[in-house]
């Protein structure tokens, strides 16, 4: 080998090496690319929101995002956190959460106020993202439905439900007074039921006119405009499409485990189809259990946040049908209409009792166990 | 392809397989041997158990073959000269695992004299005793990474009766190519290694388990196999395919128990650089002086896998593959998932250098840590299915009892965890920290 050559060799300088431990190699996702994907996942039932409400979902959205993130930013100034930390997207998401989870006829100073409850009560008492034992979103919808019930459930129809004239479908959700109104045009004041909230004033007695109320909002045509969201209710609720969308993107990503909303909505069509079954009178079918209120959003983003269910797919599939199970028996016989988010938020507090149930067990370990008992 | 009915394919539980695995870069480069050089250093200290005593002094001629240095106990291997020359002066140089090594030098005459070979053995007609005591006798040592002296390997104690000798030709290793092109170009050596090693402890069953990202050597081996009945699986591709537990389980269906050894899973696994060294030493009578490595990284000039003699530095390795276009932000010795990263060039090959990896500044990761999220996707790639993101808080708040009864002592440390964790968390150096404090207190309790 000649000389020359040699010297044009160029070796690695050595004061530029990097020292680190194994293994040097890393999957290209990080926190913020989860949330984006998350908020890109919510995209589909938040236009179909926007598109059933109008301009004042939009303006609620925008409200709850905004205030979420400069309440975190807020939190780490006071903190004295790195201000870098808010670029994570965490409270934009959770701001979007919230803003799905409220109706559009939300005034700013209730969306401030959620958005206080959400990030400083919610995540950051506990030490910020990846340390609160209770969905952020849920716990300021939680917090709202109890301080300010009033508002909470108060629900606005949807732009389609109030054009003239008034569908037979669209009538059962105004009240009498309601209807006059919508007849004389008076539209700003109109308010509607949403379906639970249907049942929730209907008497549950083995009654033949209960049971036609039940065939009523449970009708095909009923369950249609709730798949697709004609309905009353929250402004990220309504339509099933959007969220079932929603779902199958965050899958498909593989950002949920699909163990929770499968286990959590089918323990909810189990249980009704049981019930009503079994009492024709007391609850309608499963489907219109699945397609109304809270439950889809409930399990798809809701229940499924990372931070406050289990890791393992087993405690996954024992968190989906803790959380079934008690929406049923809020929906069926509570005094509220809607279980969904106290069903989250009770089985958000057994997380760790259920971690610690459904451990994994190493590879290999049975045989160690079976091992020592023979000894 | 007719062949493809010929063998099964298998895999275990979690894992991960990289975007880019970095193979592209060498895959087709074949194994060219190394020129001479004018000085050899070679680490004394090459296997894990007691360091071999050197018994060369200063001055002394050396042919190539001989020995520099004896075995120091049963847990230890011989030393051989790499080429014939004298002795230098015994100093130290920057070893693999940071600190100072003490190293033979070997100021080469250039005419690279073998000295006396041992004996060509009849394996066939041997017993294994014979045949393990060559393969001590030739240094080998596990060449996939572990350095463990391959004899030791072959010697369980007599109640534990081995079924399976299974080849490791996994290389899930991203980047590394110097197995992959070992079975292709060295098949028998390969095959006949594996049936050699089964010999010398009496297994009749003799697999070679091989990812489906090396086509052509599964072909390769699968044309030859039935002379040495041995039979060829076929990996899923997947990273840590070729760790010895999931190894075992992927080809056999056995679980080694927690805490085990293969052994206990009547197995004994052996990387296939290793069934070729063994080849060379029982039927050419050539100690272990040599090894193939793939020098790679998209930072090379000319990536490639060359066979090096031990005592070649990285440094004197990178100038073989034409130096670095850039200035790289890591050099690693090993792959990327499980290699050392190492500060100096002038760290000398060893016995289980199977890749000398060069990273760009940009794929180099250092990232800020975050919290855990309990996404849970560790969980899933964890190969041992152990919970790595509980053990990693627990271990953050220094929880050690409570990390030992969620059983870290288990992790591989492969880094399956680690690379896939979207919060970037330092799992496998908390899991080496709670090892350590663990193995420190239970060390502890014994002197008690």
């Amino acid at each position: 080998m000649s000389e020359e050559i040699v010297n044009e060799i160029k070796l690695p300088n050595e004061s530029e090496l990097i020292l680190s431990s194994s293994p040097h190699l890393h999957v290209k996702q990080d926190i913020r690319k989860i949330m984006l994907t998350v908020l890109i996942a919510l995209l589909p039932t938040t236009v179909a929101g926007i598109y059933f409400f109008g301009f004042d979902a939009l303006k609620v959205i925008f409200y709850c995002v905004a205030f979420c993130v400069l309440l975190e930013m807020l939190w780490f100034k006071m903190a004295g956190k790195p201000m870098s930390t808010v670029k994570d997207g965490s409270a934009a998401l959770t701001g979007l959460l919230l803003a799905l989870n409220l109706s559009s006829a939300m005034p700013w100073w209730v969306c401030l106020i959620g958005a206080l409850l959400a990030i400083w009560l919610g995540k950051q008492v506990f030490g910020g993202l990846g340390h609160n034992p209770f969905n952020p979103a849920l716990v300021a919808r939680v917090g709202l439905l109890i301080g300010l019930p009033g508002y909470m459930t108060t629900w606005v129809p949807t732009k389609l439900m109030t054009q003239t004239p008034v569908t037979e479908y669209s009538k059962q959700f105004f009240s009498p007074t309601g209807l006059t109104d919508l007849a004389a045009g008076n539209l700003d004041a109109i308010t509607c039921a949403t379906p639970l909230g249907v049942l929730g004033t209907t008497e549950k007695i083995l009654d033949t006119t209960v049971q036609a109320t039940f065939l009523d909002v449970s009708s095909l045509d009923a369950c249609w405009q709730y798949f697709i969201g004609n309905v009353g209710g929250c402004i990220g609720e309504v339509s099933a499409l959007a969220l079932l969308i929603g779902g199958v993107i965050l899958v498909a990503t593989k950002l949920i485990k699909w163990q929770v909303p499968v286990a959590y909505i089918g323990s909810v069509a189990i249980f009704t189809y049981i019930i009503s079954s079994i009492w024709p009178g007391v609850t309608p079918m499963p489907l219109f259990h699945i397609l109304t209120g809270g439950l889809l959003i409930g399990a798809i983003f809701m229940a499924t946040d990372m931070v406050t269910s289990p890791m393992t797919t087993t405690g996954a599939v024992i968190f989906g049908v803790g959380c079934g199970i008690i929406t049923c028996l809020i929906r069926i016989w509570g005094n509220y209409p809607e279980g969904v988010s106290f069903s989250i938020l009770f089985m958000n507090a057994l997380v760790p009792l259920i971690d610690r149930f459904a451990r994994t067990k190493p590879f290999g370990f049975k045989k160690l166990i079976a091992k020592g008992a023979d000894a | 392809m007719s062949a493809k009915s010929a063998y099964k394919v298998v895999t275990f539980s979690g894992g991960v397989h990289p975007d880019y695995d970095g193979k592209d870069l060498t895959r087709e480069c074949a194994i060219t041997e190394a020129p001479l050089l004018d000085q050899y250093q070679v680490i004394v200290h090459q296997n894990i158990g007691a360091p071999p005593k050197v018994i060369v002094n200063t001055g002394d001629e050396v042919k190539k073959g001989q020995v520099i240095a004896e075995a120091n106990g049963f847990v230890s291997v011989p030393l051989h000269a790499p080429t014939s020359g004298e002795i230098g002066k015994p100093i130290e140089v920057p070893g693999p695992m940071g600190t100072n090594v003490p190293v033979v030098v070997i100021d080469a005459d250039g005419k690279d004299e073998w000295g006396e070979l041992m004996p060509p053995i009849d394996w066939k007609n041997s017993d294994g005793d014979t045949i393990k005591d060559r393969i001590r006798a030739a240094g080998i040592v596990g060449m996939g990474g572990a350095a463990f002296p391959t004899h030791v390997k072959l010697s369980p104690p007599a109640d534990k009766k081995i079924d399976y000798m299974i080849l490791n030709g996994a290389e899930c290793e991203p980047y590394l190519t110097a197995d992959h092109r070992l079975m292709l170009e060295q098949p028998e050596k390969v095959l006949a290694g594996a049936a050699i090693l089964a010999k010398s402890i009496g297994v009749e069953n003799i697999y070679i388990g091989i990812e489906l990202n090396k086509q052509n050597a599964i072909d390769t081996l699968l044309a030859k196999a039935d002379e040495y009945n041995v039979k060829i699986i076929g990996l899923k591709v997947l990273y840590p395919q070729g760790a010895e537990k999931q190894l075992i389980y992927a080809a056999t269906g056995r679980k080694v128990p927690a805490g085990g050894l293969p052994m206990e899973a009547g197995c004994v696994v052996q990387n296939v650089a290793t069934a070729a060294a063994v080849f060379d030493a029982v039927v050419e009578g050539k100690p272990l002086i040599e090894r193939i490595t793939t020098i790679t990284g998209t930072p090379v000039v000319k990536p490639g896998n060359w066979k090096l003699r031990m005592g070649y530095t990285v440094a004197q390795a990178l100038e073989l593959a034409g130096g670095v276009k850039e200035n790289p932000g890591k050099l690693i010795l090993g792959g990327p998932m499980m290699g050392f990263a190492q500060k100096s060039l002038q760290v000398p090959i060893a016995k289980n250098s199977s890749g000398i990896l060069l990273l760009a500044r940009n794929e180099v990761v250092q990232y800020e840590s975050m919290p855990c999220i309990r996404c849970g996707k560790c969980v899933g790639a964890c190969p041992m299915n152990l919970l790595p993101g509980t053990l990693s808080s627990q271990i953050e708040s220094e929880s050690f009892d409570l990390a030992e009864q969620y059983n870290v002592m288990d992790c591989i440390e492969c880094g399956s965890c680690a690379y896939i964790c979207p919060s970037n968390r330092p799992l496998v150096q908390h899991f080496r920290r709670a090892k350590a404090e663990i193995n420190m207190k239970r060390r502890a309790q014994q002197k008690k």
